[in-house]
């Protein structure tokens, strides 16, 4: 085995993926959070719809899209894939095993956590990117982005989802957003409390944006 | 006497590595409050064998929380409900009268049952074997300043060195993890300026190893942290990750 397979096979290595792919996941959700926040200028969309016209038609912004689908990828895959060799690690379970003793429940649970974000993925991928990407109700003028959510986020079920959806980012980011630069080896008596604090706020911050948005335009606080 | 109490034991038997296992209750009476948990199971087996049945196996060495033996999965918990000790170290009073205790063995399909609450833990070992170590004779005790170490390694080395090889961080970890016991081996050397020259290789070989015994991988919950009876901290983990990472990037090899 040449030492590229050896690293990326070896448990640490695979952890080193998801740290990785996690943190550059991470830096899209800042982006994607400051671009929707245009919404909050309640200008009915206008300079909104400007930053989404520039990121749907910006090549180097393409470009990223495609990195950001690999990494996303990657991410699912690499995280099942561990999921199953975590739980084939213990192939008899305890009769009872006290797990709040000794750790927080998310962090025991980012599996689940993350496949209720996949599941919502599916459903806002569907709602946005598809129309845009796939449709020319955009692109040629007939529709903004802006009325498309408008749209969207009229239908209180959707509100649902996507407000349950922001509390599972919420808790996969407070365990993840910490986890990922322990598992990238930076452990510092100096700035591991300022990255949990910052992991803590970020991942209640950004949630909370963006759950604001669908509620906002659903009880009309946006026109 | 007063205050003795009566519980009933809910523990795992099982007859040999490939028996399937079950939970038996046992009733225990009169227990003091000052037994330690195993006087506890000496008490009962020695009922268990004036009845004529087999004795419930379990592994126990100094009793004095110092070798790393005794390993009971206790009601959830490595080691039993309280912090920092070992089971040997768990003392009757930290139950109640009337109170229902499970007891299992570690669990991880690296630490395979051989009987009852005996566990196999070679893995550990051979995990040593791959590198836990130093090659040479170091000879010995220098002149003071001739090896100049820092008090924070040296002391941050004897924190590392402090692990028994219990594998309470395996039995707690929800994925049976490795990483805390192994993470601790190799930061007591890769500290010391004794441990230095091998230290790429050292942890190459030992993760190798770890990877290869089915261990599973870390995903910082810090159960291990909690549950360690010598308060082996995750920083070694993190550690050993940037050994790692370092050594596969980096080294010739
Ligand atoms: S790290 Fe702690 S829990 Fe794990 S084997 Fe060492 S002493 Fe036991
Ligand atoms: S018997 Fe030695 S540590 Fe418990």
């Amino acid at each position: 085995m040449n030492w590229v397979t050896k690293t990326f096979t070896s448990s640490i290595g695979q952890k080193f993926i998801m740290a990785i792919t996690g943190l550059f996941l991470i830096s899209f959700l800042l982006v994607h959070c400051f671009l929707n926040a245009l919404i909050f200028f309640n200008d009915g969309g206008k300079i909104f719809d400007k930053g989404a016209e520039f990121m749907a038609t910006n090549p180097i912004i393409r470009v990223v899209e495609i990195v950001l689908f690999a990494g996303l990828l990657l991410h699912i895959i690499r995280a099942y894939l561990l999921m199953n060799k975590n739980n084939k690690s213990r192939p008899v379970k305890y009769a009872v095993q006290n797990g709040k003793a000794n750790s927080k429940w998310y962090s025991r649970s980012m599996g689940l956590l993350g496949t209720l974000l996949l599941m919502f993925l599916i459903v806002h991928l569907k709602h946005f990117w598809v129309v845009s990407r796939f449709t020319d109700e955009i692109s040629s003028g007939k529709e903004t982005l802006f009325n498309e959510m408008k749209e969207v986020f009229e239908n209180p079920m959707v509100i649902v989802v996507y407000t349950l959806a922001m509390f599972s980012l919420a808790y996969h980011l407070m365990h993840g957003f910490q986890s990922a630069f322990q598992t990238l080896g930076f452990n510092h008596k100096k700035y591991t409390p300022l990255i949990k604090s910052l992991g803590l706020m970020f991942s209640i911050i950004i949630p909370l944006i963006f759950a604001l948005m669908p509620l906002a335009m659903h009880f009309n606080f946006i026109k | 006497m007063s205050g003795n109490m009566n519980l009933t034991l809910k523990v795992w038997r099982q007859k040999n590595s490939n028996a399937k296992g079950e939970l038996v209750d046992f009733k225990v009476n009169d227990i003091s409050p000052d037994m330690s948990f195993l006087e506890m199971f000496d008490v009962l087996n020695e009922r268990l064998v004036s009845e004529n049945t087999d004795p419930i196996a379990f592994d126990h060495d100094c009793r004095e929380g110092i070798c790393g033996m005794c390993s009971m999965f206790i009601d959830g918990r490595p080691h039993g409900p309280k912090d920092g000790i070992t089971t040997c170290q768990l003392h009757m009073r930290s139950f109640k009268d009337g109170d229902t205790i499970t007891v299992e063995p570690w669990r991880a399909q690296a630490f395979p049952v051989i009987k009852d609450l005996v566990v196999d833990r070679t893995a550990f070992d051979r995990i040593i074997a791959a590198g836990g170590y130093i090659s040479v004779n170091t000879g010995n005790a220098q002149d003071a300043n001739c090896l100049p170490i820092s008090k924070d390694n040296a002391d941050e080395s004897f924190a590392a060195a402090a692990c028994i090889g219990c594998g309470a961080c395996v039995a707690t970890c929800k994925n049976a993890s490795a990483m805390l016991f192994v993470s601790a081996k190799v930061s007591q050397l890769a500290l010391l300026p004794q441990g230095e020259p091998e230290k790429q290789s050292r942890v190459l070989n030992m993760v190798a190893q770890m990877d290869a015994e089915g261990f599973g991988s870390c995903t910082n919950t810090g159960a291990c942290e909690a549950e360690c009876p010598k308060g082996i901290s995750l920083s070694n983990i993190a550690r050993m990750n940037r050994e790692y990472l370092g050594a596969q990037f980096c080294s010739e090899k």
